[in-house]
């Protein structure tokens, strides 16, 4: 019995300890983003002392231009969010339900590119070919291409498992093509497009790669690039990279709070099968 | 029911035009100008045939250090991340108070930017005063801290330890929701049989999780050919010339000093390594669905 305590003991302390390793460098930067330039110097776990030095964000803001770049991540994730929604359910819907050779190839061929590498190099001059190199809806457009695969795998996988009997009534009650899709099948889909939407919000609000290379003008950089940039200029003032590091990463945050549930039904699809 | 006309084929195209204009296009003629001399200095494309290719794998060059630095951090990272999320996942499938507060805890890293998370660990690994140099000799351990990310002999383990530090907990989570679709009548007919915990996981746990275990392998093998935001922010390549090269990262290098064509030909040997791999990975994700 004192065995089995001692165990559960042990069981707890190992599970906070990872816990803190996971959380400390999270809190650094929290704490450090609230100190003053001099406190900060240090980068210590030291609570901030009051008053909190709020203003290090408002200056975040202006200096590091970080209300522009929050609009531009903003429109580079909306964008790329809709568009991927659209285009995976859509292609999935017609590659689950009509499985031909064809369509088959198709389906495989898609989700090949979850594996595949991006030729960044290559891509510039189908970019500049295009008119899209330093467009924002370039980088609309290449986030929807590069969420693409996956997001047809994880919708295809959740529409078979929708009786095709709906998709009979409806066509029994006169429905064209589009609008079964759009009244009876896409609100079905809920759960699989909402996966779809957060797991595409981080990895593109995050996405650092594309807009290095794609985008030159610093009026249309993204919050994680102008944070890279800001953190080169103001390397001495590390109360200032804090506070706008915990201004980019508020958005994937807030999402992996409200959404945790859709991010592992979506990481654990193809997985785990039950 | 006419399938091709209640499924039309053209619900594909917005995807597929999207995927193979931005996707496939570029990763082919990618390999195509990989044989020739692409760069920002001329207009003119000449066939230069496998010269590139050559310069990549030469052994006067850099570029097979770098091949083998994106091995070694994809197998080193691919494995521990797996050993202790799997050591995670056990832990956390047990009886353990907040048990939701710990599990979210510890995926929270992996919801961050990895470029965000190199800029904090190059904070913390500072080695005069960096956090864990402060702690190691605040707790009497100062002989341990070293010059982290500075030194050659230290900044690639430091690099794959941050990168294990970020992913784990990811691999964990997918490991936790494969121990708990194990069904739990196994591990009562092994209870009754007089199973102990060590031989309920070597017979039961361990077997059954295989498939779940390779999905994670692959994952983190993808992740770990393709990683670049967390080394350009944490080292950028050194100290040094190759240190913590990664492919990404070259390719990058190559790409900023207009060296076009060797950049492109760097990224096509990794195309068509992943290629295999993709193939491979298709086959364990889509075993139910395809083969019917």
């Amino acid at each position: 019995m004192a065995q089995k305590i001692i165990k559960a003991l042990l069981r707890n302390l190992f599970a906070w300890i990872i816990s803190i390793i996971a959380l400390v460098p999270l809190l650094l930067i929290l704490f450090n983003s609230l100190k003053t330039s001099l406190k900060a110097s240090d980068m210590n776990l030291s609570l901030p002392d009051f008053p909190l030095q709020l203003s290090n964000y408002t200056v975040v803001i202006e200096q590091g231009k970080l209300l522009q770049s929050f609009i531009n991540s903003s429109i580079y994730t909306v964008g790329s969010v809709f568009l991927c929604c659209i285009f995976s359910s859509l292609a999935a819907y017609v590659l689950s339900r009509n499985r031909t050779r064809l369509t088959k190839l198709i389906y495989l061929f898609i989700v090949l590119g979850i594996t595949m590498p991006v030729n960044y190099v290559a891509l510039v001059k189908v970019m500049i070919f295009l008119n899209l190199n330093d467009t924002r809806l370039g980088i609309i457009l290449l986030y929807a291409a590069m969420q693409i695969p996956f997001s047809v795998f994880l919708i295809y996988g959740f529409i078979a498992k929708i009786p095709v009997e709906l998709d009979e009534a409806g066509i029994i009650d006169g429905c064209s093509p589009i609008r079964l899709f759009i009244t009876i099948v896409f609100p079905l889909l809920k759960p699989a497009v909402a996966t779809v939407v957060v797991l595409t919000f981080l990895n593109n609000w995050n996405e650092f790669i594309s807009p290095l290379y794609f985008l030159s003008s610093s009026t249309k950089w993204p919050m994680t690039l102008s944070v890279y940039n800001f953190f080169g200029m103001y390397y001495r003032d590390w109360n200032m990279v804090c506070a706008d590091i915990v201004m980019t990463s508020i958005p994937v945050i807030l999402i992996y709070l409200l959404g945790q549930k859709y991010i592992v039904s979506g990481m654990t699809a193809g997985a785990v099968k039950g | 029911m006419n399938k091709k006309k209640v499924y039309p084929i053209y619900f594909v195209f917005g995807a597929l035009i999207i995927y193979i204009v931005l996707f496939v296009i570029p990763s082919l003629i990618g390999i195509g100008y990989s044989f020739t001399d692409w760069s920002a200095y001329s207009d003119k494309l000449k066939f230069v045939g496998l010269d590139n290719f050559k310069t990549v794998f030469s052994s006067d060059e850099d570029y097979m250090a770098i091949i083998i630095n994106t091995l070694e951090f994809t197998f080193i990272t691919t494995i521990l991340k797996n050993v202790l999320g799997l050591v995670l996942a056990l832990l956390l499938t047990k009886s353990i108070k907040f048990l939701n507060f710990h599990r979210g805890i510890m995926f929270m890293p992996s919801v961050l930017s990895t470029l965000i998370i190199g800029m904090i660990f190059q904070s913390i690994l500072n080695p005069a005063t960096g956090l864990l140099n402060t702690f190691l000799r605040s707790v009497g351990l100062g002989v341990f801290a070293g010059k982290w990310l500075v030194t050659s002999e230290l900044a690639f383990g430091s690099v794959m330890a941050v990168d294990i530090w970020r992913g784990t907990g990811y691999i964990m989570t997918i490991l936790i929701a494969g121990i708990l679709s194990i069904s739990t009548t196994y591990y009562e007919a092994a209870s009754i049989d007089g199973a102990n915990g060590i031989q309920k996981f070597r017979f039961i746990t361990f077997p059954l999780l295989l498939p779940t275990l390779a999905t994670t392998t692959v994952l983190n093998i993808i992740y770990g050919l393709k990683v670049f935001d967390m080394i350009y922010a944490l080292t950028n390549g050194g100290p040094g010339k190759t240190t913590t090269e990664v492919l990404y990262t070259a390719v990058f290098k190559k790409f900023g000093t207009g060296q076009y064509a060797v950049g492109t030909a760097l990224s096509s040997v990794m195309f068509l390594f992943m290629v295999v791999i993709g193939v491979f990975m298709i086959k364990i994700m889509t075993k139910d669905e395809v083969v019917e």
